[in-house]
């Protein structure tokens, strides 16, 4: 009991002060201890989670508990499933043909795939945000107000657009020009735009499929650090095949790789899975060594 | 330092002048291709303008079709009842058309499973394959036959015939709306007929006016599905959808066939004012297209 208050105590004042160490793009490793992973409650436990697209399975046998108001970041080489498994965890695969799924993925506990679990829901409370930028082609105020209007926050419309905008960082640059198409914004703004959308509505997860890799590295800077503000009050798991960006955003991470050929097929498989110092200074899997050191991947 | 090494190949080729001419001829051969083209365009055009534009005057517009085809009626005669006649058939064509062609195409490309899809995109194809001639016996056998003409059933038909037209076209510029936009909105924990109808929709709208602008023309053209359903018609101006109504089309095909060079003209002439229609339909869907095109991407 001491033992977790006292982690938990170092936790807050870590994202207290974290903001500027975060920023620093020279800071390849880990050198801030990282926070207490443990002291959250976990928001998802995954177990034995194998999806298919038809009947070749893209991820295999994938165990792991994800905690609460952190940051978890899912590495690993091209082609190992890290979007399709990140794509799971709001039923965002439900849309593609074929695609199916073993084993279980609970959020508080609910199993997600369970037959009277309404995905439309699901999404409303685990946001996400994708790999391009993607306004819709509506002003910068609707662009908010969009997902808003549909989920029935109408009460204090300009309120919540103005924090959402603020939240992500956003609102110094577009206060202006709210009625502009979101089009005419930078790379970097929209991604930020879209992060907004996704928060405008409270949900309680964010996941963002590789939110920066068609981003300039000072917009991937003011992503980056926007998630070190956001895990205060949001649980944030990210995939990314920059390790850096792991090393400087996550708590927890968890490196997928490609599984040896079985049934003359290759799938992603989780390796490892520990907090992100771990990872990055002392993995326990060769594998996850050779890929965190460049020697692979 | 001026000694010229030669190297061991040569740019030149035998081949060069060869290769040029076949350029030159395959270039000549596709212009002379979209110049015929044009030409086929711009020769039916003056022809229909030549032989037409006499019989063009107020009355034209203002007066009804003679009931004495041909064994020298009143002078004084026009096509007013052709032109409301086509107006109400094709507007409730389009009326019966557009929403099912829509949907259909919104079914298609937003809910239908691929391996529905397929099968059902075939079927749209070959319903614009049938002829004209061939929807008109369809509907003359299961509609007009006991029960008599009405403009309504040539409608009827002329839905038939521009369904696939609206349908296909529609589903095509569904087709170019980006899956990213369906997927931001459903992650934004919108389902999918919302999604549908708030965003890909929208986006699509001018392509879709587009589509429907352009199959309105295609049939308020069409001539054969009318001949069965409705032909046999009087020379009032009849704004009255249950019965069988003069149109532009059958006014040609029937007065073209008259000895009398008066209704030849006027025949003519309503070419041409068929064409007039066609032409302000198209530019108008044009400048729809463009119009929603620079709105989605955004440049004013």
């Amino acid at each position: 009991m001491d033992y977790a208050s006292a982690e938990m105590a170092e936790g807050t004042e870590q994202s207290g002060d974290g903001l500027a160490k975060a920023i620093d793009p020279t800071q390849l490793g880990p050198a801030a201890p990282s926070p207490a992973p443990f002291a959250t409650p976990t928001v998802f436990k995954i177990e034995n989670l194998t999806a298919y697209y038809g009947k070749a399975p893209a991820v295999r046998d994938v165990s792991f508990d994800v905690p609460g108001n952190q940051v978890t970041a899912i590495i690993g080489p091209s082609g190992c499933g890290k979007s399709t498994f990140i794509r799971c965890l709001n039923r965002m695969n439900d849309v593609v043909p074929g695609f199916h799924t073993d084993g279980s993925i609970y959020f508080h506990g609910i199993d997600l795939q369970g037959k009277d679990v309404d995905p439309v829901n699901v999404r409303r409370q685990i946001g996400m945000v994708f790999q391009r930028p993607n306004p819709f082609p509506k002003s910068i105020f609707d662009n908010i107000a969009y997902g808003l209007r549909i989920l029935g926050m109408k009460d204090n419309l300009q309120d919540r657009v103005e924090h959402a905008l603020k939240r992500a960082a956003l609102w110094e640059e577009v206060k202006d020009r709210l009625k502009d198409s979101a089009l005419a914004l930078s790379g970097g703004q929209q991604q930020r735009l879209c992060i907004a959308r996704a928060i405008a509505i409270e949900p309680e997860v964010i996941l963002l499929d590789e939110p920066a890799s068609a981003l300039d590295p000072i917009s991937t800077a003011s992503i980056e650090d926007l998630m070190h503000e956001l895990k205060n009050d949001y649980t944030i798991v990210i995939v990314t095949h920059n390790m850096q960006q792991a090393a400087r955003v996550a708590d927890m991470t968890a490196f997928f790789s490609l599984s040896e050929v079985v049934d003359g097929r290759r799938a992603g498989v989780l390796v490892e899975y520990d907090r992100t110092d771990k990872i990055f200074t002392t993995p326990a899997d060769k594998r996850t060594e050779d890929y965190v050191t460049g020697r692979f991947g | 330092m001026s000694t010229r090494v030669e190297p061991p190949y040569s740019l030149g080729s035998e081949r060069l002048r060869r290769r040029k001419a076949v350029n030159v001829v395959m270039e000549v051969m596709a212009t002379l291709a979209a110049l015929l083209a044009v030409a086929v365009l711009v020769i039916v055009v003056v022809s229909v303008l030549k032989k037409g534009i006499g019989a063009i005057n107020l009355d034209f517009f203002t007066q009804t079709t003679t009931s004495s085809f041909g064994f020298g009626g009143p002078t004084s005669s026009g096509i007013a009842n052709a032109i409301v006649g086509s107006l109400v058939i094709v507007f409730f064509a389009v009326l019966m058309a557009l929403p099912v062609g829509i949907l259909a195409a919104i079914f298609l490309n937003e809910f239908a499973s691929p391996r529905l899809r397929a099968p059902l995109q075939l079927a749209l194809d070959v319903l614009n394959g049938i002829p004209a001639i061939v929807i008109g016996i369809f509907v003359f056998v299961l509609l007009v036959i006991g029960s008599g003409q009405s403009a309504l059933k040539a409608s009827f038909a002329l839905a038939i015939l521009m369904l696939p037209l609206v349908a296909r076209s529609t589903q095509e510029v569904l087709a170019l709306v980006p899956d990213s936009l369906r997927e931001a909105s459903l992650a934004l924990g919108a389902a999918k007929w919302r999604t549908t109808l708030s965003i890909v929709l929208p986006q699509a709208v001018g392509g879709i006016i587009t589509g429907a602008t352009l199959a309105t023309a295609r049939i308020a053209g069409e001539t054969a599905p009318l001949l069965f359903t409705s032909s046999l018609v009087t020379n009032d101006v009849n704004w009255s959808p249950t019965h069988p109504l003069m149109t532009m089309p059958y006014f040609i095909f029937y007065a073209s066939e008259s000895a009398d060079p008066t209704l030849q003209e006027q025949a003519w002439a309503t070419a041409l004012v068929l064409i007039a229609f066609v032409l302000v339909a198209s530019t108008i869907a044009r400048y729809l297209g463009l119009r929603s095109r620079r709105r989605r991407t955004g440049k004013r």
